[in-house]
């Protein structure tokens, strides 16, 4: 128990936090930082595995968070039978013709001796199949586009669930982990930093300018959501008697019939949104334990013992007969896959999927804080820090904003400074989490719930 | 006849363009080389340390326009520039020796410092935000061209037009000026043999007497120099805007890193590589073919490579490329 109660203090300061920004600010708030909170928290710990387990530093988080929110609109968009009719055949050849190039290439690395000849092979294969790809796609890409631009002019998904797409995000995250691990984890820590961060922004600007994909920069709206929607919930009798027996005080207080209908309708449309954010807020606790169970049964299995083995001395390990290689790989790709799953579980919360939003700061750069913060090594520690710095994101403009207007209280409304100061409020966001990563980095540099090596 | 105006328009449309973009990323390739080799980091405030000394620059200028002050034909910022690179080393020391410092003497891994650098990164990014906002900025004043299209044709009598803006010719000039005397300083003086025996061997530059605190001063108030100067000249020729300096970090690491990290020559080389890649492979040749190609092969389509949309994505794959093949960089840069 002991060595459990840090981990419980910090966690029962962090709810007080949200619990206070809902008696404060409002529940709808509280309930929406929470939500964030907890998909942060599946973020951290993909890269807590990837970081904290391996020591394998990706910062291409931004990259794998998208791909898992296109496979939301992949998923569970209704197909377009009008860009199918004009463009489909085409564009399955152009995959047709990827795979052809992936195998034929494999085909000749395995089979043909390294050799200048080889190379030149390789090279034809990949030139043609991008001439035949331009000549084929080409074409098919501005019919798709024109179908009904305004609203579709993209080949739209399957028409599944849409909660199985969080699945198919993660399994599209780790399609891209394995590729980028096979390309870059032979390089260097810092090295590798900076080239999942490339890689990443390939990939995200891909999705911005393919519009036949996902409508890139037009955005996808109106996702399917696996909760019900607040109009429908407006207008269910259930629902309104449920609110009108919990808010039976309040609404005995009405003078008139008018007055108490005015009333319990104000308090419907609050609660039919409290609702669906309690129902997302429900899914994601779901997601997060079973990934916690998961991932803290990994960390003290025999395969943990030895990610950390190869973490703290790769040459030892690999002299005891540690395939090195591929375990950083089995790893990269484990920890990308949660992240994908986080990415789908993003876009489903907001019901709506816009490529231009990925950028890094965002995506990659607060994600790592939340790790370092959190503690690396830690599960606990891991999802703490998601909570902790998403909190501190959100709810910094308007910490900024009261600090600013007391230490300004003295001067007059019209002060050039003041005016300055408040117009600049949401930048104090990154100043706050600059100065607590450092403050972390320095004084604390296994963070706020520190990795812990269970004896047997 | 044609042949020439096929040139005219290949040194109009991408040239001129590539070598000005060029410059500037070879200025910034060469502040985060110089960071890596001799402080021994990847550092991820790069962008916004040029922006933070650009900010400068622009407030300067704009102050100095209120009083009335400017340099004629050329953009009033360059005046401002020894002011900026001052503010701008001032800040960086400043930087190293409540961040950085403690963690060189206490000789972190790599990792940790290229970390403590995303936190500078975040606060450098706030204190511009705060102390300028994030809003789309010119700044630039004075003649705009030095040859204009018009003119041109006028001159030569030929069907194409070659502009060529001031900003574009002072990228260029004063790229020339700072490198040259950065090599030489690098190569002839003491200080920077110092500088470079300290970036090959640590431990046997400080055994030979070299004082490691000139050489980590010296370091910042080079690369003060370069990203103030760099910044400066991408905010004249562009438009100043925190977002865009901070998104100019990734082709500035391709740049240097495509040229081989640690090494400074191939900074300056990987920034004209990325550059000339970018802008080559998204230009639309159809204009330069229509010119040379006899009319019966004329091109219907635009005839471009790849959509100016993926410029970005181009100089990352070329990075990716050199990390497969030579992860050394084309020239030998520092081993991985």
């Amino acid at each position: 128990m002991r060595n459990y109660l840090n981990i419980i203090v910090a966690y029962s300061i962090m709810m007080l936090l949200i619990i206070l920004v809902g008696i404060f600010q409002s529940w709808s708030i509280a309930l929406t930082i929470f939500n964030y909170c907890m998909i942060s928290a599946v973020m951290t710990l993909g890269a807590n595995i990837q970081w904290g387990y391996a020591g394998l530093i990706n910062f291409g988080i931004m990259g794998y968070t998208a791909l898992g929110g296109l496979a939301v609109v992949l998923v569970s968009v209704a197909p377009v039978p009008e860009a199918w009719s004009v463009g489909g055949v085409n564009m399955m050849t152009c995959l047709g013709i990827i795979i052809i190039m992936i195998f034929s290439t494999r085909y000749i690395l395995k089979n043909i001796q390294k050799s200048k000849k080889r190379n030149y092979f390789i090279a034809g294969i990949i030139i043609v199949g991008l001439i035949l790809i331009k000549i084929i796609a080409g074409p098919a890409i501005e019919q798709i586009e024109a179908v009904d631009p305004a609203k579709t002019g993209f080949l739209g998904g399957l028409g599944l669930p849409v909660l199985f797409s969080w699945i198919v995000g993660g399994l599209f995250a780790a399609g891209l982990a394995f590729i980028v691990g096979k390309v870059a984890l032979g390089l260097r820590a810092d090295y590798l930093a900076i080239a999942t961060l490339l890689i990443a922004e390939i990939v995200v600007s891909i999705i911005k300018h393919e519009d036949w994909l996902a409508r890139g920069v037009k955005n996808v709206i109106g996702l399917k959501r696996p909760a019900p929607y607040e109009i429908d919930l407006q207008t269910s009798p259930w629902f309104i008697n449920l609110v009108e027996k919990f808010h039976s005080a309040k609404l005995d207080l009405a003078n008139s019939l008018s007055e108490r209908q005015d009333i319990l309708n104000q308090l419907v449309i609050d609660a039919s949104s409290v609702y669906v954010k309690l129902c997302f807020a429900g899914m994601f606790l779901v997601v997060v334990i079973i990934l916690l169970i998961i991932t803290q049964k990994a960390l003290y299995s025999p395969w943990g013992r030895m990610m950390r083995a190869i973490r703290d001395n790769e040459e030892a390990a690999s002299a005891m007969g540690k395939n090195v290689v591929k375990q950083h790989l089995f790893i990269f790709i484990l920890g990308s896959a949660i992240v994908g799953i986080a990415g789908a579980m993003m876009v489903t919360n907001d019901g709506l999927f816009t490529p231009g939003s990925y950028r890094p700061m965002r995506y990659t750069f607060v994600i790592w804080v939340m790790v370092i913060v959190g503690g690396t090594g830690n599960n606990f520690g891991a999802i703490l820090g998601g909570f902790v710095v998403w909190f501190l994101w959100v709810e910094a403009a308007p910490i900024a904003l009261f600090f600013i207007n007391l230490f300004t209280a003295h001067l007059p409304e019209t002060n050039e400074i003041k005016v300055h100061l408040i117009n600049s409020a949401p930048y104090f966001r990154f100043l706050l989490v600059g100065i607590g990563l450092l403050l972390i980095m320095r004084f604390r540099p296994q963070g706020i719930i520190p990795e812990k090596i269970i004896k047997q | 006849m044609d042949l020439i105006n096929a040139v005219i328009v290949l040194l109009n449309y991408t040239i001129i363009p590539a070598l000005t973009y060029g410059s500037q990323l070879a200025l910034g390739a060469i502040f985060v080389t110089l960071i890596y080799g001799i402080l021994r980091f990847a550092n991820f405030a790069t962008g916004d340390m040029m922006s933070f000394g650009t900010m400068f620059a622009v407030l300067l200028t704009y102050y100095f326009q209120s009083i009335g002050i400017s340099f004629g034909f050329l953009p009033t910022a360059l005046l401002t520039i020894p002011f900026a690179i001052f503010m701008m080393i001032l800040y960086m020391l400043l930087i190293d020796q409540t961040v950085f410092k403690y963690y060189r003497i206490k000789k972190s891994p790599p990792v940790q410092l290229a970390m403590v650098s995303v936190g500078v990164m975040f606060v450098t990014q706030a204190v511009i935000r705060i102390i300028i906002g994030p809003t789309d900025r010119r700044f630039l004043d004075g003649e705009k061209f030095i040859l204009k299209a018009t003119e041109f044709k006028e001159m030569t009598g030929l069907a194409e037009g070659l502009t060529i803006k001031s900003t574009q010719m002072i990228t260029i000039v004063v790229t020339i000026i700072v490198v040259a005397i950065m090599f030489w300083f690098l190569n002839k003086t003491k200080t920077g043999t110092s500088m470079r025996a300290y970036s090959d061997n640590e431990d046997l530059a400080l055994l030979s007497g070299i004082d490691p605190k000139k050489v980590v001063l010296i370091t910042w108030i080079i690369a003060g120099i370069l990203a103030t100067i760099g910044g400066i000249l991408y905010g004249l020729d562009k438009s100043y805007r925190p977002f865009v300096y901070f998104n100019n970090m990734l082709p500035i690491f391709a740049a240097a890193i495509v040229g081989g990290i640690g090494n400074p020559y191939g900074a300056f080389f990987g920034g004209y590589v990325i550059a000339f890649a970018e802008i080559f492979l998204t230009y639309a040749y159809k204009r330069f073919l229509v010119y040379i190609l006899p009319e019966s092969l004329e091109p219907n389509s635009l005839m471009q490579l790849l959509s100016t949309d993926y410029k970005f994505a181009i100089s990352f794959s070329i990075l990716v490329i050199v990390l497969i093949f030579r992860p050394s960089g084309i020239f030998e840069g520092k081993r991985i």
